[in-house]
């Protein structure tokens, strides 16, 4: 009961729910374990317990298009796209405000997995990784057998992608990406960014 | 319904309109404020990269929302595309109390005396509409100095020998340079040019009851946490409204402005926040809503002496959109330049704003505002891949080590670049809706070629190891910088307002924005916008007699 409060509050603040009324629903939770309710999870991430359902995508749908944005950021000595948990950026901005772009992901997607099993004979999770980058790459160029896709075109839905992962992975970790603050410790940069914190005294440096 | 009769309706509580409402309403006019957007508060997106309103990837920040507004974008091919307020093709400035003063960079530039008599200075250029101002830097400095003093700015122009004679220093000191503004100062000095330090409507000391800044990396794009950024909704509209003249109404849409039969402006019908139809009838009437929306309003305001728009009857309301084509070089460097100190531009170098051999303006250069994360996705040598293990190298590698020099190019003001009204398309409140269609200037490819050039010489030269260059393109301009669309003129064949910013024709109806810019000047244009609304305020103030304007 407690992980589906916890949920719920991580919903309420990509929906637009000003970052105070979560400060006080995390409040509440906290007051929750505090008098023995039960409530023992952490509460800035999704833990150790399963991830939540997908807002948007269906499970075969996330399974691709995690593995898409992976290759846009790939793990190496440090986080990528996956451990960033950009999929969860994507699944509940376009069930907000970028819901716009539904289409273009259910269509591009599909056109994605088609042109993989036509081209490779293999659904792309299933290729090595090597041999998925120069998929993605076909895609990219708009070198993929055209008759797969409509709108959007390939280079349109590669261009969409690629931009949301930049979003979900460098974006600010409210919104359902940067876990753990991934992109910021890879760059060096101080987070949280608080104010009055810099190197600066009296309008000069220090 | 309808409200009592005031003195003065002001659409628009931008950098224009809060300082016009704030001249007449301490004058003693009652004056009635309508705002489409609300107070922005610092709490509601706080550091928010993707909710800045310079990459606004869910939504702007400080308006307008996608959810009511539309404009549509004609391509250069002649497709048109519905376009949203956070889509770059929008073309958006902002929509909250202090308009754009409230998440801008700063940067307070007057124009130089070259920039109000472009066409006398350099000749006609073909194809263009380019001309001179009806007033001049003189006219404008004492008005300068106002918004300088009372919405304040930080600077020292002791190294800036091209600027206009100014009377008094600035108010406030200037910032110092930053690491990468440091190195080049270095540079530039060495090569004999002049950088100094970026005059900024930031406070650098204690300054009008509000603290000095404390150099948030999330600065421009965003509001400032502890008011040490100044805009007008921190300086003068709360002095408008202490006076008691003048009653601010927030989200409030203008739809028309009401002229009657006799080519008088009555007052202004617009949607108030619970989307009720109202009226407010008004001795004068002053539009500052910005170049498009201004614009857009005088189109759908249609009346039996103008039957095409508001002081249209010449066709020349709408037309002219300028902006700044922003371009420059960026080098790759050893030394970590990178510093933890907001916002980032810190060094101006105004060396080639005029007096280019062959070239028509220029710009001025200076280096850029901090790139967050996301943005910096985008600062790539050419060729250098978008994605995978690359992409991230380049970040980890690069992010704290990249010196750039940007600056706006002079724009020539070009006739088929324009705002219209679409014929079908309407907003949430049933009004038709801008439509952006024409490209820059062809000549602007030429001052965007001639300042990129001149950016990467300096960038060279400060030791970076690999350097490129971001050239001009052909773009319809536009965006936080626009301007020109109902230019002040003395002659009403070729201009919408007369030099005090009043509409030919209707004697009662005023605008104070940037749609009043001839040209755009190679600065950022904000501090000209202020000194402009300040210098058409003084005219009405002198010209009023009690209930009537003269």
């Amino acid at each position: 009961m407690s992980q589906d409060l916890i949920v719920g509050i991580a919903g309420a603040n990509g929906d637009g729910v000003s970052r105070r009324t979560v400060l006080k629903l995390v409040a509440v939770v906290a007051l929750g374990a505090a008098v023995g309710v039960g409530a023992s999870a952490g509460i800035t991430h999704w833990g150790r317990t399963a991830p939540p359902p997908y807002r948007f995508f269906s499970e075969a749908e996330a399974k691709l298009l995690i593995a898409i944005c992976e290759q846009i950021i790939p793990r190496d000595d440090t986080s990528g796209a996956t451990d960033a948990g950009v999929i969860y950026y994507i699944d509940r901005q376009i069930s907000g405000p970028l819901a716009r772009h539904q289409q273009s992901y259910r269509l591009g997607l599909a056109s994605f997995r088609k042109t993989c099993l036509q081209v490779y004979k293999t659904p792309f999770e299933e290729l090595a990784f090597e041999q998925q980058t120069d998929a993605l790459r076909l895609i990219e160029e708009g070198n993929a057998p055209n008759d797969l896709w409509g709108d959007p075109s390939q280079k349109a839905f590669f261009d969409l992608v690629l931009d949301h992962t930049r979003q979900g992975f460098y974006g600010s970790p409210r919104h359902g990406g940067n876990r753990d603050y991934a992109s910021y410790r890879m760059l060096g940069l101080a987070y949280p960014n608080l104010i009055g914190q810099n190197r600066y005294a009296n309008g000069r440096p220090i | 319904m309808s409200f009592p009769k005031v003195n003065a309706v002001i659409v628009g509580a931008g950098a224009g309109g809060g300082i016009v409402a704030k001249e007449l309403a301490l004058a003693g006019l009652s004056v009635v404020l309508l705002e489409r957007g609300d107070w922005a508060r610092y709490d509601e997106h706080n550091d928010d990269e993707l909710q800045s309103q310079r990459t606004p990837a869910l939504g702007n920040p400080f308006g307008p929302d996608d959810r009511r507004h539309r404009r549509v974008f004609v391509y250069p091919n002649g497709s048109t595309r519905i376009v949203l307020p956070s889509e770059g093709a929008y073309s958006n400035n902002a929509g909250c109390i202090g308009g754009g003063t409230v998440s801008y960079g700063a940067m307070a530039w007057r124009f130089m005396p070259q920039d109000f008599r472009l066409r006398s200075t350099y000749g006609e250029v073909k194809d263009s509409t380019l001309e001179d101002w009806p007033i001049s830097y003189d006219d404008l400095e004492p008005f300068y100095e106002k918004a300088e003093y009372e919405i304040g700015v930080a600077g020292d122009y002791t190294n800036n020998p091209f600027c206009g004679p100014r009377k008094k220093p600035f108010p406030m000191p200037a910032f110092p340079y930053n690491k990468e503004g440091r190195r080049i100062v270095e540079t530039a000095t060495r090569m004999g040019l002049h950088p100094f330090p970026i005059p900024m409507l930031r406070n650098s000391v204690p300054y009008n009851g509000r603290p000095a800044c404390i150099h948030m990396r999330s600065c421009v794009g965003f509001a400032c946490p502890v008011n040490a950024k100044a805009g007008t909704h921190n300086t003068v509209l709360p002095i408008a409204l202490a006076t008691g003249n003048c009653q601010l109404r927030t989200g409030c849409v203008a739809a028309e402005i009401i002229v009657d039969d006799r080519g008088h402006a009555r007052g202004v019908r617009y949607f108030d926040s619970d989307n009720r139809a109202q009226e407010q009838p008004a001795d004068l009437v002053m539009i500052s809503a910005s170049a498009t929306e201004t614009a857009r309003l005088l189109l759908n305001s249609k009346s039996k002496l103008f039957p095409n728009g508001a002081g249209n009857n010449n066709d020349w309301v709408g037309h002219n959109l300028q902006g700044h084509c922003y371009v420059g070089a960026f080098g790759l460097i050893e030394e970590e330049v990178y510093e933890e100190a907001g916002p980032g531009a810190t060094v101006g170098i105004s060396d080639f704003n005029h007096g280019n051999p062959g070239l028509v303006g220029g710009g001025m250069l200076a280096n850029e505002f901090i790139d967050l994360p996301y943005r910096f996705c985008d600062v790539r040598p050419p060729g250098e891949p978008r994605w995978g293990k690359a992409h991230k190298d380049f970040q980890r590698r690069y992010y704290k080590h990249v010196v750039r020099l940007i600056g706006p190019v002079q724009e020539i003001p070009n006739f088929s670049a324009r705002v219209s009204v679409d014929p079908a398309v309407k907003d949430a409140w049933g009004i038709p809706v801008c439509r952006l269609s024409g490209t820059r200037h062809p000549y602007d490819l030429q001052g965007g070629e001639f300042l990129s050039k001149k950016a990467e010489a300096i960038i060279k030269e400060t030791g970076a190891t690999r350097v490129w260059r971001n050239g001009p393109s052909l773009w319809l301009s536009g965006g936080q910088h626009q301007a020109g669309t109902c230019r002040m003129g003395n002659d009403p064949k070729t201009s919408v307002t007369n030099r005090f910013g009043q509409v030919h024709q209707i004697d009662n109806l005023f605008i104070a924005d940037g749609s009043l810019h001839v040209t755009n000047g190679g600065f950022n244009p904000v501090l000209t916008i202020m000194a402009l609304a300040y210098w058409v305020s003084d005219y009405i103030k002198t010209g009023w007699k009690g209930s009537k304007f003269r």
